[in-house]
């Protein structure tokens, strides 16, 4: 028994071994919305710091911040929201104060030509047309509720989806008529799904912050800063979200 | 060791009892034993529970009407290309339930090529609903129950059917009596790892029916989003999904495959 | 009504044409070696192989598929349905056919009483030893009363002690039935002992047909010679002493009593130029009507009370110089002679 034990502490090891320090190298934690643009400023960096590699972990925020304090190898982590940055400061993972980068507003998501003719929050409390919205365990779901709380509109959802790719792949193919989500996923999914803005959104602005990891090269408090940089803010913009 | 088993199987097979067990006992070291009652009777997890055990339940119900049948024919049946017929019955079994869910939408759901003729002219929707699960979990699940039967049925020797087609019984009498009871013990192991599968179906479910408390959160769609904010229920949560099964699938052994 | 049946069945390497004709109440034994076409022929009698056209009492059975035929089947291992009791096995036929199920169980307890085995209605079949299952299934080929039963190798899978008593009994219970039997067997003892006529097939043709003395009293091929080289006789048992239904009276070491079969093998007759002295037990005259030489023997076909055919060496053939009249004594030990109940 104690040989195998010792097997798998050893397979356990293989996953967490860092990266040579020879070369600069750091790895990035970031929310899934933020997939498109941090791939393109990573690339950005890396021409601009011969030799520097950035690799990236996209995923759940909450997931990504268990990861973190389970000893996952981060250099940076992005977040979508103030909670789970919390998380990880709160264990002492992250030491520096964490500086909010980009802003995401909610947005009504339809499928191309808006079958169900969806203009306004209202609808969503409609019960013959079929509404997608993320659970209230994940980001987009807790905005959602903010939002129609704030608007009096009690939403009668068909189904609570687990993330905001799985509402889309609902809103693309036709199987609902509207869903809420976040403007930058709108703008990532493409012609099928339109968005449309709407007054209430205000009430539910999703705040990211960002911060380096407090055992981190310096080369993570490079990239920091080039995320907050004109280029960077350039780039989220581009993908949808707002200036902080 | 007593009997004087190989080391070189019985060290990897010690690996491989530690690797299937390990992850089971960390779940159950980490549970919150303190908070497990009031999580287990919470209506939620109750709720969620039921819906999982029905529609499980009606999954292998769905895939033994149909999946016996399709292994017969598998088996028994003179069809040309049956090898290829044969591997792409398995087909549910490679791909990943998303995509699974994926392909029930495009062929089932309000604008699938089939889906949006049942919605016209029945006004019958299948995604976000019960029977959209059921569906689901029935289209995972059923290669297995139908690779099992089919096994059982190429084993079995067809001479007895051809004794009693010799004492006047029909094939469809023939099957009834004479072959599906000579195949009960691959129809059982089947069935208990048809319902396995159905009961812990996540992908093609979520992606198909998706997640409403009641009609369509089955127990790992439940796990999956508290494992979003609260890792403890969702480990409760596992916890009882693991003691109903294993209890279910002791109880079938016992009463089944002994038999 | 005189059963007719015309087999044609063509395969890669192998065809088989048979032309069979069963009276009412008449067991033909179908004999040959293995892969001569005895199992095909079976069943394409069944209709479980296509091939199988038989004419009687002018209807005709041909494609039709084998749960549309008046056929029963005891199969070489019986194939009994395991998971069925005794009397659901027995009764499946009849249930299958439409008859009620109070009708079907007391029809199939009835033909179980016929075989023995009423007590054992109620267990499954892995309960019975062989013999048992072997008489359930011919209960069961039988309870539909089908108007040709085919038998096959019914003998093969019962071990020699059992095989004895087992034989006498199917043959009391194939002389009850009044359909007509064929009997697949590749043990020319099994065919002598039950049938009332041979039908010998060698690569899916008949070599020779007729009665068991016939086939035995002349075999006309080598095959036949080596595999019916046997002396049988029937007669009336009284203690040790056979009196022969052809005549003839032989002295046996077993006493026995009643009808019996008589087997004893060529090699163990030998003859003498002069009445023998000393301790067989069976001395009589009689006169060569044939010699034929096979690979290491030679065997002599002498007419007398009784007929009897002898394998003696080519040695000994010199030393006689034997020419068909001649007039020899035959002498036998009570010892190799074989009788078995009737």
């Amino acid at each position: 028994m104690k040989r195998v034990l010792a097997f798998v502490l050893l397979l356990a090891g293989c996953s967490t071994a860092q990266p040579s320090p020879s070369t600069p190298n750091i790895t990035v934690f970031a929310a899934a919305s933020l997939t498109e643009s941090f791939q393109k400023l990573g690339k950005e960096f890396e021409a601009a710091h011969p030799g520097t590699k950035v690799t990236f972990n996209f995923g759940g925020s909450s997931a990504l911040a268990q990861q973190i304090n389970q000893g996952a190898p981060a250099d940076v982590f992005a977040s979508a929201a103030p909670a789970n940055m919390k998380q990880v400061t709160d264990t002492g993972a992250i030491t520096a104060a964490p500086t909010t980068f980009a802003k995401n507003t909610l947005q009504i998501a339809v499928p191309q030509g808006n079958p169900g003719k969806v203009t306004d929050l209202a609808d969503f409390a409609k019960a013959d047309l079929k509404i997608a919205l993320c659970a209230e365990q994940v980001p987009c779901g807790a905005a959602a509720k903010k939002v129609f709380a704030a608007a009096g509109v009690t939403a009668a959802p068909d189904t609570l989806e687990q993330d905001v790719k799985a509402v889309l792949t609902k809103v693309s193919l036709g199987e609902v008529d509207a869903a809420l989500v976040y403007r930058t996923d709108v703008r990532a999914a493409g012609a099928k799904v339109e968005g449309k803005d709407f007054a209430e959104a205000s009430g539910a602005v999703n705040d990211y912050p960002i911060a380096p990891l407090a055992k981190a090269p310096a080369e993570a408090k490079d990239f920091v800063n080039f995320v907050l940089s004109e280029r960077g803010r350039a780039v989220l913009t581009e993908a949808g979200f707002a200036a902080p | 060791m007593r009997s004087r088993l190989p080391v070189v199987l019985v060290l990897p097979a010690i690996a491989g009892l530690a690797f299937l067990l390990v992850p089971l006992a960390g779940l159950l070291v980490k549970a919150p034993w303190a908070s497990l009652p009031t999580q287990l009777f919470s209506a939620e997890v109750g709720q969620a529970l039921r819906l999982s055990l029905v529609c499980a339940s009606l999954a292998t119900v769905v895939c033994l009407v149909l999946g016996v049948p399709l292994a017969w024919l598998l088996a028994r049946g003179d069809l040309p290309g049956r090898g290829l017929l044969r591997a792409l019955v398995t087909v549910p079994l490679v791909l990943p339930p998303v995509v699974g869910g994926v392909a029930l939408l495009l062929v089932l759901g309000r604008r699938g090529v089939v889906g949006q003729h049942l919605d016209q002219w029945f006004g019958i929707s299948l995604p976000f609903t019960t029977a959209g699960v059921v569906l689901a979990e029935a289209f995972v699940a059923m290669p297995f129950l139908v690779i099992s039967v089919e096994g059982a049925l190429r084993a079995a020797d067809p001479r007895y059917e051809e004794a009693a087609a010799t004492l006047g019984a029909s094939r469809w009498l023939t099957f009834r009596r004479v072959t599906l009871p000579s195949v009960m013990p691959g129809v059982v192991a089947g069935t208990v790892l048809c319902w396995a599968r159905a009961l812990g179906e996540f992908g093609a479910t979520i992606t198909f029916a998706g997640n409403f408390p009641g009609r369509t959160t089955t127990m790992p769609l439940a796990v999956y989003l508290a494992l979003e904010t609260d890792p403890d229920a969702a480990i409760v949560l596992s916890i009882v999904l693991l003691l109903v099964s294993v209890a279910v699938l002791a109880g079938l052994r016992d009463r089944w495959i002994r038999a | 009504m005189t059963l007719h049946a015309e087999l044609r069945v063509q395969r890669t390497g192998f065809s088989l044409s048979l032309d069979l004709t069963i009276e009412p109440g008449e067991v033909v034994a179908l004999l040959g070696p293995n892969g001569a076409g005895k199992t095909t022929a079976l069943r394409a009698l069944a209709g479980l192989e296509a091939g199988g056209a038989i004419s009687l009492n002018g209807s005709t059975w041909d494609g039709l598929p084998a749960e549309m035929r008046p056929v029963g089947v005891v199969f070489q291992d019986y194939l009994l349905f395991a998971h069925m009791s005794v009397l659901d096995n027995v009764a499946f036929g009849l249930r299958a056919r439409g008859t009620r199920k109070a009708e079907a169980n007391a029809i199939a307890l009835r033909r179980l009483d016929q075989v023995g085995l009423a007590g054992f209605a109620h267990v499954k079949p892995r309960a019975l030893s062989g013999g048992q299952a072997q008489r359930v299934a011919l209960a069961r080929a039988l309870a539909t009363s089908p108007r040709l039963l085919l038998l096959d190798e019914p003998l093969a899978a019962l071990d020699a002690s059992t095989r004895l008593r087992v034989r006498s009994e199917l043959g009391r219970h194939l002389a009850d039935y009044p359909g007509h039997t064929l009997l697949v067997t590749h043990d020319p003892l099994d065919a002598m002992v039950l049938a009332d006529r041979l039908v010998i097939l060698e690569n899916g043709r008949v070599v020779q047909e007729g009665s068991p003395r016939a086939v035995v009293r002349q075999p006309r091929t080598d095959y036949v010679a080596h595999l019916v080289g046997l002396n049988f006789y029937r007669g009336v048992a009284r203690g040790t002493e056979v009196q022969l239904d052809d005549g003839g009276t032989l002295t046996i070491a077993e006493p026995a009593e009643g009808p019996v079969h008589v087997v004893f093998p060529p090699s163990a007759v030998s003859l003498f130029p002069s009445k023998p002295t000393g301790s067989p037990r069976n001395t009589w005259q009689a006169t060569v009507s044939g010699i034929e030489q096979h690979a290491h023997t030679t065997r002599v076909d002498l007419d007398g009370s009784p007929a009897v055919l002898a394998d003696i060496t080519t040695a000994t053939v010199a030393e006689l110089r034997l020419q068909p009249g001649d007039a020899l004594w035959v002498s036998l030990k009570a010892t190799e002679i074989h009788t078995y109940p009737q």
